[in-house]
């Protein structure tokens, strides 16, 4: 059937495995001891999340004071966690939604953990707008509730209703999204393991799933059309985060190009997420074979286009700022480069646009390790982006006798810290608890049996992965 | 009611679906099949008719939109009239974004509800036919006994054509 070979036609997983051999690779690692690695991350991340409950524990009873925020720079760092995770979360839904419309095929190994990091990026992002309240136990006057002032509806003008409906809608598609997935190799761990913590979690959860044709029927239904719902969705999520600032009147705010700009932001720092931690699970969970070095490529190239778009944006609006005419909007955008915080814009340039620019090379997206040092500057650029767009345009606003400057209080940077500490912690006992591949979908591109001419019965090999790297990317396979 | 099954076990999915094509044209009655993953062409062999779940998922999506819309209208025009900023009280292009995440919302939470309840999954319910290699590597056919063109023999003979590993009868309760 094979017997020329096409690029598509290339297995997604490398070293000839069986269905069985999908099995026990991805279940062995629930099995057994976590290593050193693991505990050493799992204590790093852990205390982090401690450093950030103790300072969260802080600021809701003392107050917002605790941070350095003032009359002027209403916003910062915790509004720009809020964006900058929310961000992230956007590459596990692209990954696991459009990609699966689009039939990019290779997504099979890498959506279940990016899904897991959506999830738990939204938690991440959910909390800072809730501590922003001032008063985090009034969060839930957000929602529209028979409530005895009147009672009084919420303005469902304001977008920051609409935030928080896209939010909560967000999350809990992402997490139905992600548990649909997990129902089929949840019930493989239910047979495979013999008892213990994880086979009773898995007896739960996997709802006695037996792999019968007609419910895969009507799964492969169900799966398609969460997938259509949350493409939409996931370009409405960040389009109306955007709308939290464009529906401003601030200069550097007020733009039409938000939506789009911060939806290619958002899919470009998700992606350089979902590269920094598939880098190290690959490495760690020993999953070489599943995540190859052509998983690696193929979304260092989707780094590279959102880039360039990201980069477009830039210079969009700043031509428009400065074509404006428009004293307050050009003063805004020469303020943002050039003012007293134009060290953080130099940061997002280089991070996000030059740094990037790397990729086009073969040697570059080939070698792990720079592959890994570029995704962590991008996520450092990324959050540097949403500083920038926040800070810079609150500090010198239209009165001069109101300008002011903002510095981070240590409970602040604490709670960033802490943040982090929340999504790996998360993402750590992710890894130990729940099959972090696909298997029923990897098992689905293995092509078991392929390979016999139907009529004859004559096998034709196919090209394994090795032979496609060797050829397309110039080094041994399943290398570094 | 108790009724005798016959279970045969492939190795690969080409030898199920070839089998299931040849049973279903001798008239044979198909219980169902497991595999571990979605058999591309299965839903085809087996006759299975397309999910009907799209329209639940559309009639979903309607209704939800609906209501919120008309919610949106009612608090803002009838309960209780807020000036917002000299807005119009039906301010309808600011109520689409809410609508839509409403939307997106009941129709996938009604989509996968309906789909647990018509597949008859919930959580810790014990699998209802324990073929645990189906859900590893083995593609099984199970067929009832209750047909009368049915012929143990030549049903094994059939099952060995198509390379079954392994062929089993069984008596089960019947659902």
């Amino acid at each position: 059937m094979a017997s020329q070979s096409r690029p598509f036609d290339i297995p997604l997983v490398a070293g000839r495995k069986t269905p069985a051999d999908v099995t026990r690779d991805i279940c062995r690692s629930l099995e057994g001891k976590p290593t050193l690695l693991w505990w050493c991350g799992f204590f790093l991340a852990l205390s982090l999340l401690a450093l950030g409950l103790s300072a969260v524990s802080y600021e809701i009873a003392t107050g917002i004071g605790t941070w350095g925020v003032n009359r002027t720079v209403g916003w910062a760092v915790g509004i720009t966690c809020f964006v900058f995770w929310v961000g992230i979360g956007h590459a596990g839904t692209l990954i696991s939604a459009i990609l699966f419309l689009l039939r990019q095929r290779w997504r099979t190994a890498v959506n279940r953990s990016a899904e897991a990091m959506t999830i738990f990026a939204v938690m991440c992002a959910g909390i800072f707008p809730v501590i922003h309240l001032g008063r985090p136990w009034m969060a839930y006057w957000l929602f529209p509730y028979p409530n005895t002032r009147g009672p009084l509806w919420v303005n469902f003008r304001s977008p920051l209703v609409w935030d928080a409906f896209a939010i909560g809608t967000y999350f809990t598609i992402s997490l139905v999204f992600w548990y649909v997935g997990l129902i089929p190799d949840l019930a493989t761990v239910r047979d495979q393991l013999r008892g213990g913590f994880r086979h009773k979690l898995a007896s739960l959860l996997s709802l006695g799933w037996t792999g019968s044709f007609r419910t895969w029927h009507r799964y492969e239904s169900v799966y398609l059309m969460l997938a259509g719902l949350a493409t939409p969705l996931v370009l409405s999520v960040h389009t109306i985060v955007s709308w939290d600032f464009a529906t401003g009147v601030i200069p550097g705010w007020h733009a039409t190009i938000f939506p789009p700009y911060f939806v290619a932001g958002a899919i470009f720092s998700g992606v350089a997420m979902v590269l920094t931690l598939v880098l190290v699970a690959r490495k760690t969970m020993r999953l070489e074979d599943y995540i190859t070095a052509r998983h690696i490529d193929v979304m260092c190239k989707l780094v590279l286009l959102t880039s360039g778009i990201v980069a477009i944006a830039y210079a969009t609006e700043f031509f428009t700022a400065l074509y404006s005419a428009n004293a307050y909007e050009e003063f805004a955008f020469l303020n943002r480069a050039f003012g007293p915080f134009g060290w953080t814009y130099a940061i997002m340039v280089s991070c996000n646009v030059l740094v990037p620019q790397l990729l086009w090379f073969r040697r570059v997206r080939s070698n792990l390790w720079v592959v890994f040092a570029i995704s962590i500057l991008i996520n450092i650029g990324m959050w540097f982006e949403r500083f920038v767009i926040i800070l810079t345009s609150l500090h010198r606003d239209f009165l001069p006798s109101s300008w002011t400057s903002y510095r981070p209080t240590p409970i602040e940077l604490c709670m960033l810290l802490g943040s982090f500490g929340l999504f790996f912690t998360l993402f750590l006992l992710f890894c130990r608890l729940l099959p972090v591949v696909a298997m029923a979908e990897v098992k689905g591109v293995l092509h078991v049996g392929h390979e016999k001419e139907p009529a004859t019965g004559t096998v034709t090999p196919r090209p394994g992965v090795e032979e496609w790297e060797i050829a397309n990317m110039g080094l041994p396979g399943g290398a570094a | 009611m108790s009724r005798r099954v016959v279970i045969g076990t492939f190795a690969e999915e080409g030898g199920l679906l070839a089998f299931i094509r040849a049973a279903r044209s001798q008239g044979l009655t198909l219980v169902d099949a497991y595999t571990p993953y979605p058999v591309h062409g299965l839903d085809a062999a087996m006759g299975l008719r397309p999910s009907r779940l799209p329209w639940l998922c559309f009639l979903a999506a309607v209704t939800g939109a609906a209501l919120k819309l008309l919610f949106e209208f009612w608090t803002t025009t009838v309960d209780w009239p807020l000036n917002v900023g000299g807005k119009p009280w039906n301010s309808l292009p600011a109520f689409v974004p809410v609508t839509f995440e409403v939307m997106v919302l009941s129709a996938g939470l009604t989509t996968v509800f309906a789909f647990l309840v018509l597949a008859r999954l919930w959580p810790g319910k014990p699998p209802a036919r324990r073929l645990p290699r189906a859900t590893e590597d083995r593609f099984v056919a199970v067929l009832e006994e209750s047909d009368a063109r049915f012929q143990s023999s030549e049903l094994r003979a059939l099952f060995e054509q198509f390379g079954a590993e392994h062929v089993e009868e069984q008596l089960e309760e019947s659902a």
